[in-house]
C-alpha cells in the first residue's frame, strides 16, 4: 500500500487530527466524555494507521520498539508514582487531597498525571501488540 | 425513538452474526467483526456511553481488524470444512443462551432509577463528587479519584497483557535468530 497516491495523501491529512483527537480527549477529560484509555487506544490507532500506509519500518522509525517497550512500563510507574507521592506528602496511597494546598487543586493534579499514566502504557501496549504481530512476516517466519 | 435506533442496530448486529458464522472466506469474516465492533461502537452512542464508543470503535473496529489481518497474512484466507457436525455445539451454545435470558428476568428493568445499583454510593458520587474533585464528569472522578485503586489494577492488567505478548512472541524471533546464526 506504501505506493497508492490517494491513500498516502488522504493518510497524511488525517494523522494529524487522529492525532488531536487524542489529545483533546486525554486533557478534556476532566469535562466531557473520554480519559487516558481512549486517549491512548486513539494514539495507537493513528500509528497502526500510519504503519499500514507507509509501513512497518516507518513507523518504527517515529516510535522505535525501545521507546514502545519503555513506554508499557512508564504509565504503570507513573500511576504507582502518583500513588506514592500522596504517601509522601502524608496522605494515604492514591490520595490526591494532599497534593496541593488547595485540595480541589490537588484532585485535578492527581488526576491529570494517573491518566497521563494510562495513556501511556495503553498506546506502548496496544502499539507493541501490533509491532511483534506485523512484525512477524518480515521476518520470515 | 431512541430504543428504535437501538433495535435496528442490535437486529443489523445478529445479521451479521449469522452471516459472520455462515461465511467462509476469513478476509469477508474480518470485514464483518470489524462492521460489528462499529455497529455496538453506534449503539453505544445512542445508549450515552461515548466513552465505551470511542473505544470500541479504535480497539474493535481498528486495531484489532488489523491484528486479524496480520494473522490472516500468516495462514490460508479460506476457512477449513469443518470436521464434525455442529449440533452438539449448538445445543448447547443455545442451552446457555437460554438460561442467560432466563437469568436476565430478575435483573431491574434497564434505567430503572429504582435498580441497587442506583442506590447504594452512586447518589453520593453525583452529589458529592463534582464539589469534592471539582471535576464536572463524574465518570472520570470515580474511576480516576474514587476507583483510583481499581483504575491502577486496570492499568496493571494492561501493562501484564503487553509483557505477555512480549514473552510469547519475542522468545520465537530470538530463537529464529539463534537458528539463523548456527546454520553457517
Amino acid at each position: 500500500m506504501t505506493h497508492d497516491m490517494v491513500l498516502r495523501v488522504i493518510a497524511k491529512l488525517l494523522i494529524p487530527f487522529i492525532l488531536l483527537f487524542a489529545l483533546y480527549v486525554q486533557f478534556h477529560g476532566d469535562f466531557g466524555p473520554g480519559g487516558g484509555f481512549q486517549a491512548g487506544v486513539i494514539l495507537a490507532a493513528a500509528m497502526v494507521f500510519y504503519a499500514v500506509i507507509f509501513g512497518l519500518d516507518s513507523a518504527r522509525k517515529v516510535l522505535p520498539d525501545r521507546l514502545v517497550e519503555a513506554m508499557i512500563a512508564a504509565g504503570v510507574l507513573l500511576y504507582v508514582g502518583v500513588g506514592f507521592a500522596g504517601l509522601l506528602a502524608g496522605g494515604n496511597f492514591l490520595d490526591y487531597f494532599v497534593l496541593d494546598p488547595d485540595p480541589v487543586a490537588g484532585q485535578h493534579r492527581g488526576i491529570f498525571w494517573i491518566e497521563a499514566g494510562v495513556a501511556i502504557t495503553v498506546s506502548g501496549v496496544m502499539l507493541k501488540i501490533f509491532y511483534l504481530f506485523a512484525g512477524r512476516d518480515a521476518e520470515g517466519e | 425513538m431512541e430504543a428504535l435506533i437501538v433495535n435496528v442496530l442490535l437486529a443489523l448486529m445478529m445479521v451479521s452474526v449469522v452471516v459472520l458464522a455462515r461465511t467462509r472466506n476469513l478476509f469477508a469474516v474480518i470485514v464483518l467483526f470489524g462492521l460489528y465492533s462499529f455497529l455496538m461502537a453506534t449503539v453505544m452512542v445512542a445508549l450515552d456511553a461515548v466513552d465505551v464508543a470511542m473505544t470500541e470503535a479504535a480497539v474493535g473496529a481498528g486495531i484489532s481488524t488489523v491484528l486479524l489481518l496480520g494473522a490472516l497474512h500468516l495462514c490460508r484466507s479460506e476457512e477449513a470444512k469443518p470436521a464434525h457436525k455442529p449440533w452438539l455445539p449448538l445445543a448447547v451454545t443455545a442451552a446457555t443462551g437460554l438460561v442467560l435470558v432466563y437469568g436476565t428476568w430478575d435483573l431491574p428493568a434497564f434505567s430503572d432509577p429504582e435498580a441497587p445499583i442506583h442506590k447504594h454510593v452512586a447518589p453520593r458520587y453525583l452529589e458529592e463528587g463534582p464539589r469534592e474533585t471539582g471535576i464536572p464528569n463524574v465518570v472520570t472522578a470515580v474511576l480516576a479519584s474514587y476507583r483510583g485503586f481499581d483504575t491502577l489494577g486496570e492499568t496493571t492488567v494492561v501493562f501484564t497483557a503487553g509483557a505477555g505478548i512480549i514473552a510469547l512472541l519475542r522468545r520465537r524471533r530470538r530463537a529464529h535468530e539463534a537458528d539463523r546464526e548456527d546454520k553457517p
